[in-house]
C-alpha cells in the first residue's frame, strides 16, 4: 500500500489541527494542514511576511523567530507544534515607529544591503546579546554563525552588532 | 520543498508512541528535535504515513544526576543540556559540553535533542562520539519492555543503529568517571557549525602518573563513530609518553579507510584523526595543552 493511500484511510493522527498561538503579544487561533511550516504559516496564515523563507532545510537562518524565548528555525518546524506557544518575529521588535536598538544599529552601520536576511539576524543578535554585554568581535562572529547573508561580507553588520551592544539598554 | 502528505499526532504518554510504533513499524517516523528529520521531509528523502511527535510526551526531556550518573531524557534540547553543563569542571561532562558546542548553531541547538542526534546517527555527528568515548548507556524502550545498550551495540553503521521501528530511544546515562579524569574534543570542519570531517572524544583518567582508564571515539572517518580500542588498549596501565601516544595515534588512523569525498581524500581523514587523537590526549593526560604549563 502506498503512503498516501495508507495515511488517507488511517485512523491515527490528523491532517488538520487548530492551534492557537501568541505573536508578537496577540493571540492568534487557525485550523492549519499539519505540514504547513511554522515559517509559511507566519506568512502565509498571519500575514507576518518579516519572516523570510530561504533555503528551507536549516542552512541559512532567515526564518529565525523566537520561540518561548529561543531562537529557532521556524522552517524546521511544523506550525501545528507551535499550539500554545508564544513567538516574537521581526515585527515584534519595534515600538511603533521606533525602531528597536538592533535594527537602528544595522540602519546606521549598514548592516544591511538587499535585506533578504536581516529579520534572521536581528532576532539572532536580540538573543545574543539579551545574554551577553561587552560582546568581542570572535564572539559576534560566532554568534552570527547560523545565519547567511550573501550582501555585506559581514563586516557592517559585525559593526551593527558591536553598536547595538553600546547602544541597547537592557 | 515541501512534504509530502503525514498523519501528525503528539500523544502525551511514552506508552501513546510505543504504541504507534508497534502498529506502524517502519510507517511511522518519530519527530524529536526535526532539525535532520525535517529537512529530510522537505527533500522528500523520508515520506511516512505517521509522524509522531515525541516533543509533548512528559518528563522525556529531563536532566538529573543520580548516585553520579547523569540521565539524560532523549528529547532534552542541545541548548539545555549545554546550559546545564556550563559550570561543569575538566571531567567527563565537558567532554559533553564541548562536543555540545560543535554542533550546528545556537539555533539548532535550542530545538535540536540529545536523543534526536544520537538515533540519527550521522557518522560526522559529535554526540555519537562523545557518548561512545564516555561509555554511556542508552536506554531503549519498546511497548514490551525496556532494554540498555552500549555505545558499540547502538552504532551499528551508516545513519544506522540498533533502535528496531517499534522502539524508542528515552534514554542516555553518562556514568561518572574516576578522580583524575579530564577530557578533551577536537574537531575539525570546513565552517563554523559544519559536520565534523574528524571529530576526535577522549577521556583519560590518569591515577599516580598510570593512566588507568580511558574512552576514546572518533567521528567522520568511517561509516560509523569508531572506538579506538587499541589506542585505549596501549594507554591503559602505562604512564602519559608522546612518543607512545604518536605511535598508537598513528597505527590506528593507518588502519581507517574512510570513504573520499570532495573535501579531501580518505588520506586526509586519516591524517586529521591522527594528529587529532594525538593532540586530545596528550591535552587530556596533562602532556599538553593548559594543564601542562600550569603544572611546569
Amino acid at each position: 500500500m502506498d503512503v498516501e493511500e495508507r495515511a488517507t484511510v488511517d485512523p491515527v493522527g490528523t491532517r488538520e489541527k487548530t492551534i492557537t498561538v501568541t505573536v508578537n503579544g496577540d493571540s492568534y487561533q487557525r485550523t492549519v494542514s499539519v505540514r504547513h511550516s511554522l515559517v509559511d504559516f507566519l506568512r502565509e496564515d498571519l500575514g507576518l511576511t518579516g519572516s523570510h523563507v530561504g533555503c528551507e532545510h536549516g542552512v541559512c537562518g532567515a526564518c529565525t523567530v523566537l520561540l518561548d524565548g529561543e531562537p529557532i528555525r521556524a522552517c524546521l518546524m511544523f506550525a501545528v507544534q507551535a499550539d500554545g506557544s508564544q513567538l516574537t518575529t521581526v515585527e515584534g521588535l519595534a515600538a511603533g515607529d521606533e525602531l528597536h536598538p538592533i535594527q537602528q544599529a544595522f540602519w546606521e552601520n549598514h548592516g544591511l544591503q538587499c535585506g533578504f536576511c536581516t529579520p534572521g539576524f536581528l532576532l539572532t543578535t536580540y538573543d545574543f546579546l539579551r545574554e551577553k554585554h561587552g560582546v568581542t568581535e570572535p564572539e559576534i562572529r560566532e554568534a552570527l554563525s547560523g545565519n547567511l547573508c550573501r550582501c555585506t561580507g559581514y563586516q557592517g553588520i559585525v559593526r551593527s552588532v558591536q553598536a547595538a551592544d553600546e547602544a541597547w539598554e537592557r | 520543498m515541501k512534504p509530502a502528505p503525514f498523519n501528525y499526532l503528539a500523544p502525551t504518554r511514552i506508552e501513546e508512541v510505543l504504541d504507534v510504533l508497534r502498529e506502524y513499524g517502519d510507517e511511522a517516523k518519530v519527530l524529536a528535535g526535526g532539525q535532520s528529520l525535517v529537512p529530510m521531509l522537505n527533500f522528500r528523502l523520508a515520506r511516512p504515513a505517521v509522524l509522531v511527535d515525541i516533543n509533548q510526551v512528559a518528563d522525556l526531556d529531563s536532566i538529573r544526576a543520580e548516585d553520579g550518573t547523569l540521565r539524560i531524557g532523549a528529547t532534552s534540547r542541545q541548548r539545555a543540556l549545554e546550559r546545564h553543563l556550563s559550570r561543569a569542571a575538566d571531567g567527563p561532562e565537558t567532554l559533553l559540553r564541548s562536543a555540545l558546542g560543535y554542533i550546528g548553531h545556537p539555533q539548532i541547538r535550542a530545538r535540536g535533542t540529545v536523543g534526536g542526534s544520537l538515533a540519527h546517527a550521522d557518522p560526522a555527528a559529535e554526540l555519537p562520539a562523545a557518548v561512545s568515548a564516555l561509555g554511556a548507556t542508552l536506554v531503549i524502550r519498546s511497548a514490551d519492555g525496556s532494554r540498555e545498550v552500549a555505545p558499540e551495540d547502538f552504532f551499528e553503521g551508516f545513519f544506522t543503529t540498533s533502535i528496531a521501528a517499534e522502539e524508542l530511544l528515552t534514554e542516555i546515562r553518562v556514568p561518572a568517571w574516576p578522580e583524575g579524569t579530564h577530557s578533551r574534543f577536537l574537531e575539525v570542519s570546513r565552517r563554523r557549525g559544519d559536520f565534523a570531517q574528524v571529530a576526535v572524544a577522549a577521556v583519560v583518567t590518569v591515577a599516580d602518573g598510570l593512566v588507568t582508564r580511558a574512552g576514546l571515539a572518533v567521528a567522520g572517518a568511517a561509516p560509523s563513530t569508531v572506538q579506538a580500542h587499541s589506542v585505549v588498549d596501549g594507554l591503559v596501565g602505562s604512564e602519559p609518553d608522546t612518543d607512545a601516544i604518536a605511535q598508537l595515534a598513528g597505527n590506528f588512523a593507518a588502519d581507517l579507510d574512510p570513504p573520499p569525498d570532495t573535501h579531501g581524500p580518505a588520506e586526509y581523514r586519516r591524517h586529521l584523526t591522527r594528529h587529532l587523537l594525538q593532540r586530545a590526549i596528550a591535552e587530556a593526560t596533562g602532556l599538553a595543552g593548559p594543564r601542562a604549563t600550569s603544572a611546569a
